[in-house]
């Protein structure tokens, strides 16, 4: 397959800085974010799929890099959590590209996306919604105590008071001691959901905080490793077929890694809970944007009758939902800056 | 408390002409550029990756050194988590 490059515009370089600086600003501080609206942003201005999803990852793996660098500085990031976790995650984006792949050949592109906006929903609904709930209990925990503290979930005391003789691993900056026969599945699915609807982190950050019991704080840090070693093999994968426009990458840094930095330092102001409040927003808002395209495809395919003009009315409200998810994102996280700004010092 | 002496500006400058420099070489050869990253033959599929290296290094300095400069810091203290796990 022959790649397709575009013509770079004033107006499409703009929106790469803008949506990119966003797209690091809340990735700096949740683990993940940008993607979502990055990929589907560069294919409205021509570029194909499949060069959209590759100078995606290009730009992915060195923010992911520079956003951990600067976490691992205020001493979040569990690095041997973060590889531990991104090898049975490259297991599950390879394993995860090949059921695209085989669904893609089944059922063509419109089945394709079916299946990916139907994962985003069901995925980002059920998570969502949880982490939205335990986030809102922590608020309220902390107005009335006055209390920073995360207390473990009962799920994740669980795992840990399971010992599996050979398979115990300490990790500890996250301060956690697990079987790796938790930590391997996990991974594995934050790969497949990355290789699926290419945002592993909506899996692997609420997966650490309540499977494994690490703190919101070092999940969504120790998140940029693993983003960083998916976005370069995945990088390597596509740069192998000459997929890779280096042009859009940089741009997209250009702007991301002022929001990483930013997102970054953002996490030391903020109480904790405002680290899972934003991530259950913005889920929640991308799961409704991939449920108004679902009808969409189900046209395409011939399961419902939807004239074009209401076909592009949703696409377009799809958009829309998207980077209002990562604008409502950025909008909180710097307004809980500014207010943590103000506070005196922590103890 | 902020002190102007403090601020990194030699860094900043140095970093942001770095990063500036880079940005024009890929912009100001831009269709050699592409031609030659998207090569798939013998170490070419390296040099997206390589050239993403170069950037985030020099961009990344660039960024942290403006943040700083603009007196946006870290905040020194870490939250804690409350369980026993302290031990480990």
């Amino acid at each position: 397959m022959e790649a397709q490059f575009i013509e770079l515009t004033a107006g499409n370089v703009a929106f790469l800085l803008i949506v990119g600086f966003i797209g690091g600003l809340v990735s700096g501080f949740i683990g993940s974010g940008g993607a979502f609206v990055l990929t589907p942003g560069m294919m409205s201005m021509g570029a194909s799929g499949v060069v959209a999803v590759a100078s995606n990852l290009c730009h992915k793996f060195p923010k992911a890099l520079v956003g951990a660098r600067k976490r691992h500085q205020f001493g979040q990031v569990d690095i041997k959590l973060g590889l531990v976790m991104a090898t049975s995650a490259g297991a599950g984006v390879w394993i995860g590209a090949g059921f695209m792949e085989a669904v893609r050949r089944d059922y063509g592109e419109a089945g394709s996306s079916l299946y990916v906006s139907a994962a985003f929903v069901v995925v980002l609904t059920l998570v969502g919604l949880f982490v939205l709930r335990d986030a809102l209990q922590a608020m309220r925990s902390a107005r009335d105590n006055d209390s920073d503290r995360e207390t473990t979930h009962r799920f994740a005391r669980w795992v840990q008071s399971v010992e599996i003789p050979g398979t115990m691993m300490t990790f500890h900056v996250a301060k956690i001691r697990v079987s790796a026969l938790f930590t391997l599945p996990l991974g594995f699915a934050t790969g497949l959901l990355a290789s699926t609807i290419a945002v592993g982190g909506f899996i692997g950050v609420p997966g650490m905080i309540y499977l494994l019991g690490a703190t919101s704080l070092v999940a969504s840090a120790t998140e940029l490793v693993i983003a960083f070693v998916m976005g370069l093999l995945g990088t390597l994968k596509y740069a192998m077929d000459g997929f890779v426009d280096i042009r859009l990458a940089m741009l997209i840094l250009l702007g991301s890694l002022f929001g990483i930095q930013l997102g970054a330092i953002g996490t030391t102001y903020v109480r904790p809970y405002m680290i899972k409040l934003v991530t259950a927003m913005i889920m929640l808002i991308v799961a409704v944007s991939r449920a108004l395209v679902i009808p969409v495809y189900l046209g395409e395919l011939q399961l419902l009758t939807l004239a074009e003009p209401a076909a592009r009315l949703l696409k377009g409200a799809s958009f829309a939902f998207m980077v209002a998810a990562l604008a409502v994102g950025a909008f909180v996280i710097v307004g809980a800056m500014l207010k943590g700004r103000r506070l005196p010092a922590g103890p | 408390m902020d002190n102007e002496a403090n601020k990194p500006w030699g860094k900043l400058i140095a970093t942001g002409t770095v990063t500036a420099m880079l940005y024009t070489l890929l912009f100001a050869f831009e269709k050699d550029v592409l031609a030659i990253f998207t090569r798939t033959d013998g170490l070419y599929p390296l040099l997206p990756i390589a050239a993403a290296f170069a950037f985030s290094f020099s961009h990344g300095a660039f960024t942290g050194y403006f943040w700083d400069a603009l007196g946006v810091r870290a905040r020194p203290v870490v939250q804690e988590r409350s369980d026993g796990a302290d031990a480990l």
